[in-house]
């Protein structure tokens, strides 16, 4: 064994999926688990029936709606958006014809895909998992190859149980060092993007590595990994470690025991090479904030918006040279698959510190990341924090990380979201989106304009 | 899917970095489950003056006399980035085009457009200014990009290059290696029971 040459933690989970090798050059990869989604899972399901093949392995398969549910009190299959119901009626229908396993919409595990598959043990170190949705780098961080993709491969996967595939290339990031106090992984992952822009990644499958990294939970790196699709990546990983190992115990679909044989090669070897490696000094990053339209466009909270102008400038109503600091912000939105789960929760809470939010903000929302994220931080008297502070507690869900047509801000609205994606009308035609960390989101509240987390008194 | 051979057709700029998949089709112009009916939500955002009333936005390139009928669209680095949304692709291709030529594309974009029959080609961008409302001849099997006699050679994996030019079905391809698949996951499930899930009762 001390002869065969160093791998990449991707190259051992790519190599120990490898059915074959096309004539094309490309690889047949092995799929351990597919996810859907109400939004593009249904069209993949309903084109493999129509197509009269089946899913093959169906144990292996899951489906939740998250994308479009109300994520109002009380609610059922009603959606806001046009023609939502349509969305969840037919994944209904096609999951059950197919024999997936479904969380739907009154499920006790209902959630956002990429928090409940980590929550459950769905995925696991050393898996391969795929779902039509770009965030699905997410999960890597407990260490599985899993991406992203359009609903015709989900449909490939399903079918087949292989994607054809060429060998993407590699890049580590290592952050060394240690995070200043009040800076978090979306700070991180804000940074890189910003540093190497929203191209960066290009089509790499990205380790992060490095003291800053492991010195993680397994929520942070989950935010860290989740903005790699930001960044152009076709994935991020880290490696797992004890911790990720505690955090799958007892888990609902993680084995009762560990497969140590194959979970203990999961680490990139000593000398094994990467195509790009990339060094950032985790101690010099500051709470970071968006300024324009792609997250390659945030700065540190206390710089001011770079030369312009710009179609961003434009777009984001702010001229160069302006601060962002005291821009005033209208809405405010906690939650997504990047910032919504229990630690998301329980730090920006801590931060209210039975204060109220400025009065000029017209829409505060916290969206917990599941059903399950939501109980838990009720038990712990959470919901209360946020709802006296004059957030609206909402059950879980996408919710207004995007605008699909339904429940909106304000038109006009500056928003400042625990999100992952300031696009032009992300959250809906004309609205302005900061993104930032939850800790800089509840500081911007309370001070009705861009805060620093770091300038709250505890 | 439809074989891509060559393409001749007017190239039609749309030079900015980063477009992303929601502004090709917003959340809100998929309404439905299908992969049709979404050519009129194309570009919607910047394509329209006015969405509702789908008031054309005379200055949106796509909205020019001359760009109807158009299948080549040029775009700038990191072309189709965000969201996974093949309905991006599905949107594109209703509207007719068949050919995006950018400086870098967004990986899921990408493979969308290979499994919808559209070509996607990588160039650098002083190649792509000059291709800009101009007539321009795409040539897979040669992988070239023409101007009059101005011609950049491109890049495209074998595989996919051979899959558009006979516009054979990925899935139909892949079930042919069935028993190689079928054989690899028996071994796979000895080696590694715990990837496997018990059916539902």
């Amino acid at each position: 064994m001390s002869a065969a040459a160093p791998r990449t933690l991707f190259a051992k989970i790519w190599d120990a999926h490898r059915v074959a090798r096309t004539a094309g050059g490309a690889d047949l990869i092995a799929i351990d688990r597919v996810f859907l989604h109400e939004r593009t899972g249904a069209a993949a399901l309903k084109s493999l029936a129509a197509a009269g093949r089946r899913v093959r392995d169906p144990a292996r398969v899951f489906a939740v709606m998250d994308h479009i549910v109300d994520t109002r009190p009380g609610r059922g299959d009603q959606t806001l958006m046009p023609g939502g119901q349509g969305f969840i009626s037919e994944t209904r229908e096609a999951a059950l014809a197919a024999g997936i396993t479904l969380f739907d919409v009154t499920d006790r595990d209902q959630g956002i895909t990429h928090v409940i598959s980590p929550e459950l043990g769905i995925v696991l170190p050393g898996l391969t998992l795929v779902a039509p949705d770009s965030h699905t780098c997410t999960q890597g961080a407990l260490g599985a190859l899993a991406w992203g993709i359009g609903s015709s491969e989900a449909e490939h996967a399903m079918a087949t149980g292989v994607l054809r595939l060429p060998r993407p290339a590699t890049m580590r990031v290592t952050f060394t060092g240690q995070l200043a106090p009040g800076v978090t992984a979306k700070d991180m992952a804000l940074a890189l993007i910003a540093a190497h822009g929203a191209g960066g990644g290009s089509g790499h499958v990205v380790e992060f590595a490095g003291e800053a990294v492991r010195a993680l939970d397994l929520e942070a790196r989950m935010t860290l990994c989740n903005m790699a699709t930001e960044f152009a990546a076709m994935t991020a990983i880290v490696a797992p470690d004890e911790q990720t190992y505690a955090y799958l115990a007892g888990r609902r679909y993680a084995p009762a025991a560990f497969d140590a044989p194959f979970w203990q090669t999961l680490h990139t070897d000593e000398g094994a090479t990467f195509d790009r490696e990339i060094v950032i000094d985790a101690a010099a990053i500051a709470p970071m904030v968006s300024w324009g339209t792609s997250p390659e466009q945030a700065v540190a909270i206390d710089a001011a918006l770079p030369q312009g102008p710009t179609r961003a400038h434009e777009y984001i109503g702010l001229a160069a040279g302006q601060p962002l600091l005291g821009t005033p912000i209208d809405a405010v939105f906690i939650g997504s698959c990047t910032n919504s789960r229990l630690s998301d929760l329980r730090r920006a809470a801590a931060l209210l510190g039975g204060r109220h939010i400025a009065p000029s903000i017209r829409k505060a929302l916290v969206v917990p990341g599941s059903s399950a994220v939501k109980r838990a931080a009720e038990a712990e008297g959470l919901d209360k924090l946020f709802t006296a502070a004059g957030f609206e507690w909402r059950e879980s869900g996408c919710s207004l990380c995007f605008y699909a047509g339904g429940e909106g801000f304000a038109p006009g609205s500056r928003t400042i979201s625990s999100t992952n994606r300031n696009f032009e009308g992300r959250q809906g035609p004309g609205i302005r989106t900061h993104i930032a960390s939850p800790e800089t989101v509840v500081a911007s509240a309370l001070a009705g304009a861009i805060a620093d987390p770091r300038s709250i008194a505890r | 899917m439809t074989p891509f051979t060559t393409l001749t057709s007017l190239a039609v700029p749309l030079l900015r970095d980063n477009v992303d998949t929601d502004a090709i089709i917003p959340s809100r112009e998929m309404k439905s489950t299908g992969r049709t009916g979404l050519a009129a939500g194309l570009f919607a955002p910047w394509r329209y003056t006015d969405v509702a009333a789908r008031t054309p936005d005379p200055d949106f390139p796509l909205n020019r006399p001359e760009a109807q009928g158009a299948q080549i669209l040029l775009g700038g680095a990191n072309f189709g980035c965000g969201s996974s949304r093949e309905h991006a692709v599905w949107a594109l291709a209703e509207w007719g085009i068949r050919c995006v030529i950018a400086e870098s594309f967004a990986p899921i974009f990408r493979a969308n457009c290979l499994r919808n029959g559209l070509l996607p080609v990588a160039l650098p961008r002083a190649a792509i200014d000059q291709l800009a409302w101009r007539e321009v001849t795409v040539d897979l099997a040669a992988q070239t990009v023409c101007r009059g006699q101005l011609c950049h050679d491109f890049a495209i994996d074998p595989e996919p290059k051979d899959m558009l030019l006979h516009g054979l079905d990925a899935i139909d391809l892949t079930l042919k290696s069935l028993p190689a698949i079928e054989a690899w996951t028996a071994q796979d499930r000895q080696a590694h029971p715990w990837v496997y899930l018990e059916p539902r009762p």
